[in-house]
């Protein structure tokens, strides 16, 4: 298995500068320099890396979509306001690899022409603001950032920037109206972020984990980076497994690993000899898959939503046959009527009627209709509305009412 | 009337310096002001809109859309316990019951010293080491009834 992202995230001192730089860091930052914008953007097209927060759009493309000639500044900034439900690889990465990603968003702005980024880190991560902030000063002090990169002709400034407590800042467009220091609600696209973005400048949000791969890309080639996984998910990932196993935590595994190959090996079979009942592969708000669902089924993206599910953030959660699915559900089903904008009514009223519907179906006091209602009411958020939250919500909910229909019946009268 | 320490002017100046634009302070601002002051009350959002120049609703419009800019006053100690899908699997509901039975008030009060307050929160990201709960800047992680009890008394001697 290669170690691409968590190469160093257990060695000690692997935080500060002089460490990192010992370990080779910024090395192909200074090769990059020598590189023209083009051929950063090319080599990152040709290793197939794709977004790592969740959608999984091709990196490379989305950096290409930047006007070099818009006579605006371009923005890179990172999101790193990880909030998906079960998912933890990005602070991983945020709290013991802090310069690998300072690295990858230097290389990036290289191939954006960038020269101003932050680092939009989730609020509740006050206790990783030192972290970066400490990284970010040694990295001015030893002139990889600020007037003159290295000693070169590139200016770039990189700036924490700490959110302030909404799981939907996210999502891009969302991020960016925080950013600017408004409510963070999505905007309607076109146009997208790459031509109007933070302050209507082309703008590529790009998530921790994409970010910290690209030092490894320029190093090494697309085309190295390209031979390790499937045909179409390229590369290694992150996956954050918690739930019932022995052994929770972040693994580094190349696409299309087995998925019970990574539970039973990586996270150490299910806790306590119990049995497997279900798995939600990557974050709270993909499709949840059934024990039986889960033989056979890759780690990548394609076997993944040919399974039905999606890869998502890799935030996988694991239920033992104790858990019952309808309070699972109803869990799920509140965190996304508190993380409604509100901006659209199919979401914020669809995200509330589903929360209370599975709160009574939880207390016992659901009518067999209600099944059907719920149902209903997820037609109606669907695709309906400006950004993904309700989708976000409708997946685990149809997922869950169609494949353990049984339990929901018999929790309603 | 409210005014930022000296100290909090340099760091207001230095979060102004990184943004081309000074309403993306903003929110950073806001957050120095609840450092500063506790809580985004009325007279902190009159006193940051001054300060930057927009109208205190304006201020408190994007204020209340974001959790950790708090709307109300919390104790010394804010425990705020994740009750998302890894944390419930592992229990989260009987630490809340022992942090309620701890403390003697329900969430989102504070306790008659002003010491402590309680309250739910969604997904830290902390989902191997569940239930985890933060109180400031600090994760409590793999926690239990026993573990909660521990910390809480910990807490109070602090």
């Amino acid at each position: 298995m290669n170690k691409i992202l968590l190469a160093n995230t257990d060695k000690p001192g692997q935080k500060s500068i002089q460490t990192y730089r010992e370990r080779n860091g910024y090395k192909v930052l200074e090769k990059a320099l020598g590189m023209q914008p083009a051929t950063l953007v090319e080599e990152v097209k040709t290793s197939g890396l794709r977004g790592r927060g969740g959608a999984g759009f091709p990196t490379g493309m989305k950096w290409s979509f930047v006007p070099r000639n818009s006579g605006k500044p371009t923005y890179l900034l990172c999101n790193a306001d990880e909030s998906e439900p079960g998912t933890f690889k990005d602070r991983l990465l945020l709290e013991r690899d802090p310069h690998l990603l300072i690295e990858g968003m230097a290389i990036a702005s290289l191939a954006l022409e960038c020269h101003l980024s932050y680092i939009y880190m989730r609020g509740e991560f006050g206790f990783l603001e030192e972290v970066i902030e400490t990284a970010l000063d040694e990295a001015y002090k030893a002139g990889i950032l600020g007037p003159s990169v290295m000693g070169r002709d590139f200016a770039l400034d990189i700036h924490l920037h700490m959110g302030a407590g909404a799981y939907i800042c996210g999502e891009e467009t969302s991020l960016i109206e925080s950013l600017e220091g408004y409510r963070g609600y999505p905007r309607i696209k076109p146009p997208f972020p790459a031509t109007s973005g933070f302050l209507a400048s082309p703008t590529v949000v790009n998530n921790v984990e994409t970010l910290c791969a690209v030092p490894w890309i320029i190093e090494h080639g697309g085309a190295a980076y390209a031979a390790i996984g499937t045909e179409k998910s390229k590369g290694t990932k992150l996956f954050s497994v918690s739930g019932h196993v022995a052994k929770p935590g972040v693994y580094e595994v190349d696409m299309g690993y087995p998925l019970m190959d990574f539970i039973n090996n990586e996270a150490g079979g299910i806790k306590d000899g119990r049995k497997l009942k279900a798995v939600i592969p990557g974050g709270s708000s993909v499709p949840v898959l059934t024990a039986a669902e889960c033989e056979g089924v890759l780690l990548d993206y394609e076997s993944l939503m040919k399974a039905g599910s999606m890869l998502g953030s890799g935030g996988m959660i694991v239920f033992d046959e104790t858990v019952s699915m309808p309070a699972a559900l109803s869990v799920i089903a509140d965190f996304y009527a508190h993380e409604s904008c509100g901006q659209c009514t199919p979401c914020r009223e669809g995200t509330g009627w589903a929360a209370k519907l599975l709160r009574r179906m939880v207390a016992g006091e659901g009518k067999r209709s209600d099944i059907d209602l719920l149902l209903k009411v997820v037609d109606n958020m669907e695709g309906k509305t400006i950004c993904p939250l309700a989708d976000a919500d409708v997946m685990p909910i149809r997922s869950f009412l169609t494949k353990f229909r049984h339990e929901f019946e018999a929790c309603c009268n | 009337m409210i005014q930022f320490s000296e100290e909090a002017q340099r760091s207001y100046e230095r979060i102004l310096s990184h943004y081309p634009e000074k309403r993306a302070a903003l929110v950073p601002v806001l957050a120095l002001a609840q450092r500063e002051f506790g809580w985004i009350s009325q007279e902190v959002a009159e006193y940051v809109g001054g300060l930057m120049g927009y109208p205190p609703a304006d201020v408190l419009s994007v204020a209340t859309f974001y959790t950790l800019l708090r709307k109300k006053p919390v104790g010394k100690y804010h425990l705020e316990l994740c009750r998302n899908v890894s944390c419930w699997l592992m229990g989260t509901y009987p630490c809340a019951d022992v942090i309620k039975e701890k403390l003697g008030v329900d969430r989102s009060q504070i306790t008659p010293d002003g010491k402590f307050s309680w309250d739910f929160t969604e997904c830290l990201a902390s989902c191997d080491t569940a239930p985890v709960m933060q109180v400031g800047d600090r994760y409590f992680e793999n926690l239990s009834p026993e573990r909660v009890r521990e910390t809480i008394e910990k807490l109070a001697n602090e």
